[in-house]
């Protein structure tokens, strides 16, 4: 199953910005977006997601246009925002994600230990650092079964610690035939990946 | 049916954690109503008069504070946008909220009500109708009430013109409610007040999620 966009045109605030967009993401690949601040590479994730509407263009499955029902099961989406809850503990977080997902709440522990944070899984999520909230973010990735991975500069505030972890499940992600579009403005300790220049 | 109940489920552990996020309601609804004794004076005549009425603008003005953040919170933290993706429609993601917030505010107000009857020396004859009139008329404030939260939920302060939009619309709602309680009071029938309520109720099930999904929408872009 692939992912493409046809055509594309995005306009915020009545400045076009970027038009005439193609991209392919093949099953078991991911693509990076690259490009300076302001180029579009979140408003592209966005629209990917179905947050935002393309101004132009289209988006599809193996160029099958889908139902915005059906997509939204296909994606899972990492923003610059971490959906922390400081009221819940760090495992109840995470198991409300999975929840809503329909996936299995036994998933949470190996999820957390994914992402290096098992330990705090009782923990209420206010006394996390902004590494951690992020790390509690994807860890929603480790127990998340949606085919196509959003993930927005996932690197922000993770130590390097963090981003080996971060890029392990990326790899066993891909190599079990996920899709991935990352926008990012590090480089990614990833095998030859198609960039996309925004 | 799963995704629906874990949303309904974490607001309201949500609502009763936040350090008593839901237990400020209902202190203001029991301060505002205690006021009218010491302002009109105790004397019951007067005071069993207007209390149908002082006890549906307190649950109103209880439910209005409590409305801003319906939304707000989770599109500061994001988690409206992961709401979106949920394999649910977002008005049904509406509907679970909107449960929540009537489970935590709304019915506990119609609760507490004949107690609030007592303070105002309500005519006893009156606590069914009134606790039935706020258990049909409180999820009215809190459907409406979610259209305009979602309409304000970018906006900052958001809170006065949330209640510029919504106060309007609550009007039917305050008017056939207060008519049931006095009409029991009065010993003539509250019936067809009730039953009016009733359909507010129901147009407001019905339309109301559509209006405010679509209000969310516009806000995730």
């Amino acid at each position: 199953m692939n992912f493409t966009g046809r055509n594309l045109t995005c306009v915020r605030g009545g400045r076009i910005v970027f038009e005439g967009l193609d991209f392919d993401v093949a099953e078991g690949t991911s693509l990076l977006l690259r490009g300076p601040n302001g180029s579009g590479k979140s408003s592209l994730l966005r629209m990917a997601a179905g947050f935002l509407a393309p101004e132009d263009g289209t988006f599809g499955w193996s160029n099958d246009v889908p139902d915005r029902g059906i997509h939204s099961q296909h994606i899972a989406y990492v923003g610059h925002l971490d959906a922390v809850k400081s009221a819940f503990s760090v495992a109840e977080n995470l198991q409300f994600w999975i929840r809503i997902g329909g996936g299995e709440e036994s998933a949470s522990l190996n999820a957390l230990e994914a992402m290096g944070i098992g330990h705090l899984a009782d923990l209420p999520a206010g006394f996390l650092s902004a590494g951690q909230r992020r790390r509690l973010n994807l860890a929603r990735l480790a127990a998340s079964t949606a085919p196509l991975w959003l993930l927005d500069e996932p690197t922000v505030s993770l130590d390097e610690e963090a981003v080996a972890q971060l890029m392990q499940l990326l790899r066993h992600h891909i190599s079990s035939g996920g899709l991935a579009m990352i926008a990012t403005h590090t480089d990614l300790p990833l095998k030859p990946t198609p960039l996309l220049m925004l | 049916m799963n995704t629906f109940r874990a949303i309904v489920v974490r607001d309201m552990r949500l609502a009763l954690r936040n350090s008593g996020g839901t237990m400020w309601v209902w202190l203001f609804y029991l301060l505002t109503i205690t006021l009218f004794p010491l302002a009109v004076g105790p004397e019951s005549e007067t005071l069993s008069q207007i209390s149908g009425g002082v006890i549906w603008v307190a649950a109103l003005l209880a439910a209005l504070l409590s409305l801003d953040r319906l939304f707000q919170a989770d599109h500061e933290d994001g988690s409206l946008e992961l709401l979106a993706l949920a394999p649910i429609p977002l008005e049904l993601v509406v509907l679970a909220k909107v449960m929540a917030h009537w489970i935590t505010t709304g019915l506990p107000l119609a609760i507490l009500a004949p107690l609030m009857g007592m303070l105002l020396s309500m005519h006893p004859s009156g606590f069914p109708v009134l606790v039935l009139a706020l258990a049909l008329g409180t999820p009215v404030l809190s459907l409406i009430g979610a259209i305009g939260a979602a309409l304000t939920v970018g906006v900052r302060r958001g809170g006065v013109l949330l209640s510029l939009l919504v106060v309007p619309l609550y009007v039917p709602t305050l008017i056939f409610g207060t008519l049931a309680v006095d009409s029991a009071i009065g010993e003539l029938t509250s019936r067809p007040h009730l039953m009016l309520l009733t359909a507010v109720l129901l147009g407001s099930v019905t339309l109301a999620p559509w209006a405010a999904a679509a209000a969310l929408r516009l806000n995730l872009e």
